[in-house]
């Protein structure tokens, strides 16, 4: 499972990162958390607003933090 | 938020969406969603994505703070696509009802104007 992370890097973005690293950890599930913070890179996947995440290439959230119940029900 | 934050974090954009259809009307409602968009105060973005369930895309359309639809007749296709995908905040122009009709309206560039000053009418 990859787990993308879209976000320039501002506090937001870094508390999304930090959600879902703790969600990951609860879980047990094995993923790679992989941050994405070039605008172009971000836009190709359709995101116009940050943070935002994606699991395996599919958006789950675009322009909130989500919470680590909303990440552990994406790895379900 | 870091008061240097250059991201767009907290920023919900704007999205203006077109038809596009094949007619005359689709023309018009085309050509004005991309006036406006690159005036800068509202992005058109794609109603293919959102029709073909882009995840991208509708979930960033989800998190707009503004969506406009515009459909050049009274089919709605554009309004229809967008609702169908649950965006139903929609603001919308219809072309007809700005009393353009269907095969009777070439795509002039006053058309186009009309057009897209309904489409700023509706930014607040």
């Amino acid at each position: 499972m990859k787990i993308q992370v879209f976000g320039p890097g501002c506090a937001k973005c870094t508390q999304t990162e930090k959600v879902v690293r703790e969600a990951l950890a609860e879980s047990g599930v094995q993923a790679d958390v992989v941050k994405i913070t070039d605008f172009q890179e971000i836009a190709s996947f359709g995101v116009f607003s940050t943070p935002a995440v994606a699991v395996d290439g599919e958006v789950k959230l675009v322009g909130a933090v989500p919470t680590k119940n909303d990440v552990l029900g994406w790895l379900k | 938020m870091s008061s240097n934050c250059s991201c767009s974090c907290g920023e919900a954009p704007k999205f203006v969406f077109s038809c596009s259809g094949a007619a005359d009307v689709g023309e018009i409602a085309d050509r004005a969603a991309r006036v406006v968009s690159r005036e800068g105060a509202i992005k058109m973005f794609c109603l293919a994505g959102i029709g073909g369930r882009v995840s991208g895309i509708v979930k960033s359309t989800e998190a707009a703070a503004l969506v406009v639809a515009v459909d050049g007749c009274p089919l709605n296709c554009a309004r229809k696509t967008l609702e169908q995908a649950g965006i139903t905040d929609v603001k919308h122009v219809q072309l007809h009802e700005l009393g353009l009709k269907k095969g009777e309206s070439p795509a002039t560039e006053e058309r186009i104007e009309q057009t897209a000053q309904a489409i700023r009418s509706l930014l607040g």
